[in-house]
Parts: C-alpha cells; structure tokens; sequence
C-alpha cells in the first residue's frame, strides 16, 4: 500500500458484526459492514430507527466492541489498542455528538468544553482561551458561563460541537444530531457542521434519519437490517433532492 | 502511520487529571448540586448520628450505680449491632444512589477521552469530602443530643462514671472505651461513604462507553 492510499481513509470497517442478546435471542444489529471513508468527507448514515446506524455508531467511535470483524482508524487496528490508547484515541481524535447532547449538567458551557483539554493536558489559560474562541465560532460567545439547564436545546448542541472540536480531532461522530431539535434549529446545525468540515477538513460521520442533512453530505450511506442497502454519492443526490423538492412543490 | 504511532507512545503521560484539579472538580460537583450533595449527606448522617447516639447511651447507662441487669446489657449488644446494620444499609444506599443515577455522566467523560481511574478518582474525592463531612458531623450530634439528654436526666455524674461503649463480655467494665467507639462510628461513616461510591463508579468506568450511555434512571 502506498503513502497516498494509506493517507486516504481515515476509517476503513472490515466485515463488522454485532450482536446482543435479548432474552435468550441473538439480535444481529450490524451484519458484515464494509465501509472505507475518506479524508475530509461529510458522510451521512441513514436508516430507519433500529436499522443499526447508532450502533455502527459507536463501533466506529470506539464506544462498544465488535462480535466480529475491524474497525480502522487511520489504518490502527482499534481492536489492538490499550485502554490508554483507547482513551487517547477518544481524547483527541474523536469529537462526538449526539442526539441528547450529553452536557455535564453541573458544568457551565465554557468547563464542559474545556474538560476534554483538560484531559488532554492542555495548560488551563490556553484551554480556557481556546474554549471561548470555540464558543464563539459557534454563535455563543455571550453564552460561556451558562449551564446546559440554562441553554436551549439548540444552543446545547451548539456546545457540544465545541466540545467536539476542542482537541482539534479528525473525525466528528455525530448520532442523530438533529433528532431533539426543530425544523430550523436542525438546520442551522447541519450547517455549523458543514462548516467546520468546510473550513477545518475534519471528516463528519453522522447518523442520522434527517433528510436535511442529504443536501451537505458528500455521500449517503443508506443501512438496513444492520447491512449497507446501497450507498448514494453527491451526484446521486442532487437528482434525488430534485425530485423530492419537485414532488412537494407538485 | 507513523505519525499515530509516534503519537501513541507518550499517552500514559498524555491523558491525565492532575489531583489539584480533580479537587478542584469534585469540589464544585458538590458544591452544584448541593441539594442532591445534602441529601446524599444526611443519608451518612444519619447513620452516623444513630450509631452515635446508641454508643454514648450504651455507655452512660453503664456508669450508673449498679450498672446494667444482664439482659439489658445484652439488649445494648442488640442495639449497637442493629444501629451499625441501620447505618451501613443507610449510607451504602445513600452514596450508590448518587453514582448510579450519574452513568450517563461518566460515560460521557470516557468519550472525552477519560481513563477509568480519572473517572473513579473524582468519585474517590466527592465521595471521601461527603462521607467525612456526614459522618464527623451526624457523630458529633449524635453523641451531643444524648450527651445532652442524660446530662438533664443524670446530671454531670452521667459522665464522671461513664462506663464502657461496648462490652461483649461478662464483665460490663470490659471493652472499647466511648472515645474510641465514637471515633470508629467517624471512620465507618467514611470509609462505608467511600467503598460504597468507588463500587459503581468502577463498575460503570470498566463499562463500554456506549454501555454507560444508555442507562437509563
């Protein structure tokens, strides 16, 4: 393999599996998932709820383990990492997302985002400098010392972006992102997320079932019954968006 | 590849909580939710202040001319051992409370990149400033509204002949002195608080993230 091929996939699955076990039942929530995902991509995984979006998910995080099959992270088999390496690996190559924003509820915005540099070792000043200018990227700069009780779901999420990002990771996992919010608080977090994969080249994987996130995905990976159905390229997209808008507007 | 490689080699010095802000965090937690932080306490409060109470009861009574009838002192026996069962239970149920419903908590530390034992070293220190702060203060009331009690009912000779807390033998003169009695029911009251935390706390750090995650309470 060479340089370039290696330096292309920042996630490759290989014949990924799992299962659970559900009073005496085996449930076969993903079944031999194979999915190599680029530098820099926006990729969207769509499926109906119970499909297996969430759990491959967390397979690609590193959340959860595998039955059967591997999960590369920049070509790092992550069934061979430590714990340690494990949690540096969630530390400050993974932001993640998700649809119940998971704020420490005691934290104000600025600590909930300056606990993952705190992790990381990042010096407390340049921390909490780094954490203001990140809430302000994210429209919240008047915001720093609220609580997640005190935010609106939305600006929530917003924060959760930012903590995302705090150790400049190169991918963000996002699960169901929209899934709490409303029609237009949706959107304007699908496009902070376009964004900071516009302007930053982080790669975004998001699970998701909102169909506003096909228009920025660079490709579409449709699950069903814990297996790829079929995956939908930018092209793809753009006719089917077309038709979609074409048949409301009729 | 290399540059991931060359990255992985330093992280056991990359990830870290250095104890002063692990302090400084547990600190706060508590300080923030300090309603659910006093509800937490009272439960080794409690505890402590029963068992308290029933030690220096157990040992005044003891002083008394005469001293105590051979089936009353077996009767404080009973006591001191129902009140330190009442106690335990109490306090274990009080601080596995408070971590449980705080999985999704910790599981959301662990995605930011938070080894188990930082995770369990904050719990380690809420835990431990709780647990002390239940148990040195229910102790201490608890032995002053006694103390107080049979200082009206006795007057001060209640306690010049005090006798001993707690005597498994024949003779009611034998056994550990109040003092000690008392400063065990403080040293219970902590170390239960503790054990009682790091319990869960370990157990939902060991867990999948993801596992973590979806607890529901």
């Amino acid at each position: 393999m060479s340089a370039t091929d290696v330096k292309e996939y920042i996630v490759r699955t290989k014949d990924l599996t799992k299962e659970f076990y559900l009073g005496g039942t085996v449930l076969r929530a993903l079944d031999g998932i194979e999915l190599d995902i680029r530098r820099g991509e926006y990729i969207s995984i769509m499926g109906p709820s119970g499909s297996g979006k969430s759990t491959l998910f967390n397979m690609i995080g590193g959340l959860d383990k595998p039955t059967g099959g591997t999960v590369f992270i920049d070509e790092v088999d992550m069934a061979q990492l430590d714990a340690f390496e494990l949690a540096w690996l969630r530390c400050r190559k993974i932001g993640y997302i998700f649809q119940t924003f998971n704020l420490i509820p005691v934290m104000t915005a600025l600590e909930n985002i300056t606990l993952p540099m705190v992790f990381a070792g990042v010096p407390t000043d340049d921390g909490i400098q780094r954490g203001v200018q990140l809430l302000e990227k994210v429209g919240l700069g008047d915001r720093i010392h609220h609580k997640p009780s005190e935010l609106s779901g939305g600006q929530q999420q917003r924060v959760a972006i930012a903590r995302a990002l705090a150790n400049d990771p190169g991918i963000i996992l996002a699960d169901e992102p929209t899934g709490n919010l409303d029609l237009k608080t949706g959107k304007e977090i699908i496009t902070i997320l376009k964004q900071m994969n516009e302007e930053h080249g982080v790669t975004i994987i998001s699970a998701t079932h909102d169909l506003k996130m096909l228009d920025v995905s660079d490709r579409v990976v449709w699950i069903r019954d814990g297996k790829i159905e079929r995956i939908s390229s930018r092209e793809d997209l753009q006719m089917r968006v077309g038709e979609v808008e074409g048949e409301e507007a009729g | 590849m290399s540059q991931t490689h060359a990255a992985k080699t330093g992280i056991q010095r990359q990830i870290n909580l250095p104890w002063r802000q692990a302090l400084h965090m547990s600190r706060n937690s508590v300080l923030i939710r300090l309603g659910r932080s006093v509800i937490t306490a009272s439960g080794i409060f409690l505890g402590s202040a029963f068992l308290a109470s029933v030690l220096t009861s157990s040992a005044v009574l003891r002083g008394q001319p005469g001293g105590l009838e051979a089936d009353q002192a077996a009767r404080q026996i009973w006591l001191v051992v129902l009140s330190l069962l009442v106690a335990t239970v109490g306090i274990v149920n009080a601080m596995l409370m408070a971590v449980t419903e705080r999985y999704k908590e910790i599981g959301t530390m662990k995605c930011l990149g938070a080894l188990d034992v930082l995770v369990v070293r904050l719990f380690l220190l809420e835990s431990a400033m709780l647990g002390t702060l239940g148990a040195v203060v229910g102790t201490m009331l608890g032995f002053g509204a006694i103390a107080l009690v049979y200082l009206i009912r006795f007057g001060s000779s209640a306690f010049t002949d005090m006798g001993v807390a707690v005597a498994f033998g024949k003779d009611a003169h034998s056994g550990a002195p109040l003092w000690l009695a008392l400063l065990v029911t403080v040293a219970l009251g902590g170390v239960l608080s503790v054990v009682a935390a790091l319990y869960p706390a370990w157990r939902a750090a060991k867990m999948p993230p993801a596992a973590a995650l979806r607890v529901e309470i």
